[in-house]
């Protein structure tokens, strides 16, 4: 019986229809934007003006305080202007516009293609080394890496779990990569035990990547305190609290972080960054793209540098279909429906999925049956329709004893609801009306 | 048989009159003096509990007018000068003058101005749009059309009209509660003061975009060019952050400015038909 996170979880279709294609590198677009505000924490500070000129890798924007990272260019060119621009969280955001011109990388980058496995660097500077290649959390939420591989005084790491899990339906990003750069992923892992000085790395593949599983198998045998674990598929098994509870057995509990009970969760897409960065002095500025949907004619696995406007993806991947209702970035389950077509690729990319018009549209919102589906579901044990109804009310400060900042916004209730209920829509707003209340309380 | 009836009778009598004694000392021992103005005050208000005068209910402003020194801050919009003047009188008080005021949108984006660029089919709740994205259209502060207000108002004076996805508000019906002010998110609605025959002169736009953007996206935008602020001679205008706003206090209704405006933003709303020479220039400068 394989291992799973007990509590709720939900199977949509998996979909995964590029798992089998190889990573395929983009051709460099004209001009790419890029935005200032790629990672969670504050945004960072241009550090170019206007006509410089940029080389690949190059710094474009310093992060400001401790939890935000740095922005390099991910082309060479001159920097047309720094404007606001609509990015995939929905917001005109500030970014540097770069005219494309050639492809010159900076110098200190080591573009051999030999597997250098020997980490010479330390635990300090492999941090700090993360902080400068503006590495951050590939899974979808990224967080800056280095916040995560400083161990505050008083706690203590005691394994290291690598998730290779990627349960959003359609995606195939961290699977074609387990498979393409599976030994720099794992030194990469080793890279971040010793950063983190930790003698044990766990890492967890769903059980519907046979492949995968068995090719990091085979490699990981090579590396000492490693060891390859098959999950059951379900989702959100990628989520971080339910990963550890999967893997160890241990559960977070409710407004704490990981490591209060001794881990560190890392995906295999940071891994991989985390490598290029420490033993190519490679900074993040590109990242694998899954472009997938049922109506694309040639959907498929991208390296795309950032800042690329969506509309080449789309394009390489056989132009966008004449019938497509939505176009995500992410998955269905967690991922955000885009504006327009030129929106930039950004570090959190993990996907761009291209969903027909008839599947795309909502159903109809019915009453609540109290049939108690949402709940079953929760993989955090919260009652979304209680949540859902104390938003709608503006009840916050119930919607804060009912732990509400706990909810992870999966999906799984929304997701799962026979009465089509804007679930996820409500218990959002209560938690950043929550969030903000909580905020101004403690300013008091 | 008969004593049974007659100890039934004695023992109830008995401990009905020592409950009574022991109620009575209980009520006096306890008793919670209230002043009795507050009922006759309460009496006057308009009983809506809106919370339009900032408090929970009529019964909480009866207090407040009660306990106040003066009736500076306090004030019931629905009651009205009458209202208050009559609190006055029963307080020994004198209430202060306060213009009434009337629920303004702030926003013309119509769809015939404002282009739709996106779909949104989340849950109809304007909180929830707002939070996502930034909205319908390429203005991320107008309206959008989601009907929060519309639940909020209390008084059935404000609906959504269909073709413009706007609220409309009804003057006559409009007590100017703010509980539509709280309702908007993106915060459009102003309670403006009240002029003679609901004359209105007012931006409707709340667009702090630079004006390349702001017109890009809505034909009605306040592209903060300046020019009615050159143009009013009585300091009623003033600019901030790309965006003209009209001080209703100051405003002496010269209608200068709408004919001054680039883009119309500037709305004259129940004012007599302009005389020919003018809409001759008005044509002119908004052709």
């Amino acid at each position: 019986m394989l291992k799973t996170f007990p509590k709720g979880g939900v199977h949509p279709p998996e979909n995964k229809i590029t798992a089998d294609i190889p990573i395929e590198y983009l051709p460099l677009p004209e001009s790419v934007t890029i935005p200032l505000s790629q990672h969670i924490g504050t945004p960072s500070i241009p550090a170019v003006n206007k006509g410089d000129s940029v080389k690949t890798g190059q710094v474009i924007a310093t992060g400001k305080g401790f939890v935000s990272a740095n922005i390099h260019s991910s082309v060479s060119g001159k920097v047309n202007r720094i404007d606001f621009a609509l990015d995939s969280t929905g917001y005109k955001q500030t970014a540097v516009f770069i005219d494309v011109e050639g492809d010159e990388w900076i110098g200190t980058i080591d573009r051999s293609k030999e597997i250098n496995r020997e980490v010479k660097l330390s635990s300090e500077d492999i941090i700090k080394r993360c902080f400068e290649s503006g590495i951050v959390g590939l899974g979808g939420a990224t967080f800056p890496s280095h916040v995560k591989l400083t161990v505050p005084s008083g706690k203590k790491c005691e394994v290291l779990i690598i998730n290779g899990i990627e349960c959003e339906p359609f995606l195939t990003s961290d699977h074609r990569l387990m498979l393409e750069k599976g030994e720099e992923i794992l030194t990469g892992v080793s890279i971040l035990m010793k950063a983190l000085k930790v003698e044990k790395a766990m890492i967890g593949i769903e059980n519907n990547k046979p492949d995968a599983i068995a090719h990091i198998r085979k490699l990981v045998s090579a590396f000492t305190g490693m060891s390859v674990h098959p999950l059951k598929v379900k989702y959100p098994q990628g989520a971080e609290k339910q990963l550890i509870k999967a893997l160890t057995g241990r559960e977070v509990p409710s407004g704490r972080l990981p490591l209060d009970v001794g881990a560190v969760v890392h995906n295999v897409g940071t891994a991989f960054a985390v490598y290029e960065a420490v033993q190519k002095n490679k900074p993040l500025f590109e990242r694998v793209v899954t472009v997938t949907g049922k109506s694309l004619s040639k959907p498929g696995n991208y390296m795309a540098r950032t800042g690329t406007p969506l509309s080449r993806l789309i394009e390489a991947a056989g132009g966008l279909p004449g019938d497509t209702g939505k176009i995500i970035n992410g998955g269905p389950m967690m991922g955000k429906a885009v504006i327009n077509t030129d929106v930039p690729v950004v570090k959190g990319m993990s996907g761009v999925v291209l969903i027909p018009r008839e599947e795309s549209v909502r159903d109809e919102i019915k009453p609540c049956i109290r049939c108690a589906k949402c709940i079953s579901v929760c993989p955090l044990n919260l009652e979304p329709y209680l949540l859902m109804t104390l938003s709608e009310k503006g009840l916050f400060e119930r919607a804060e004893k009912e732990r509400i900042t706990d909810c992870m916004e999966c999906g799984s209730c929304s997701f799962t609801c026979p009465a089509s209920r804007p679930l996820l829509d409500y218990i959002r707003l209560g938690k950043s009306s929550v969030i903000k209340m909580v905020r101004e309380r403690n300013l008091k | 048989m008969s004593s049974t009836i007659l100890i039934t009778i004695t023992s109830l009598s008995v401990l009905a009159f020592v409950s009574a004694v022991i109620l009575y000392v209980v009520a006096q021992k306890f008793k919670v003096f209230e002043d009795p103005r507050i009922d006759e005050v309460q009496a006057l208000l308009p009983a809506a509990n809106c919370g339009g005068c900032g408090f929970a209910g009529c019964r909480n402003m009866a207090e407040a007018l009660v306990k106040a020194d003066s009736f500076e801050g306090l004030n019931c919009p629905v009651g009205g000068a009458s209202v208050m003047a009559e609190a006055a009188r029963i307080l020994g008080k004198i209430a202060p003058v306060v213009d009434p005021t009337v629920a303004v949108l702030l926003c013309n984006g119509s769809p015939e101005f404002r282009p739709r660029t996106s779909q949104y089919d989340g849950a109809s709740d304007c909180r929830i749009s707002h939070s996502l994205y930034l909205g319908e259209t390429d203005c991320s502060y107008g309206c959008m059309s989601r009907g929060d207000c519309e639940r909020a108002c209390a008084f059935d004076a404000l609906h959504m009209d269909t073709a413009t996805g706007l609220p409309v508000i009804n003057d006559d019906k409009c007590v100017s509660c703010g509980a539509c002010v709280k309702a908007c998110p993106r915060h459009l609605i102003e309670l403006r003061k009240k002029a003679k025959k609901d004359r209105k002169i007012y931006v409707a736009c709340s667009n702090c975009d630079k004006g390349g953007p702001a017109r890009k996206a809505c034909n009605v935008a306040c592209i903060g060019c300046s020019k009615c602020y050159k143009v009013c001679e009585f300091d009623a205008i003033t600019i901030k952050d790309n965006l003209a706003y009209i001080d209703a206090k100051k405003c002496t209704f010269c209608r200068k400015c709408p004919t001054e405006c680039p883009t119309n933003a500037i709305i004259e709303l129940n004012f007599p038909p302009r005389k020919p020479k003018i809409e001759v220039q008005a044509e002119t400068v908004n052709g």
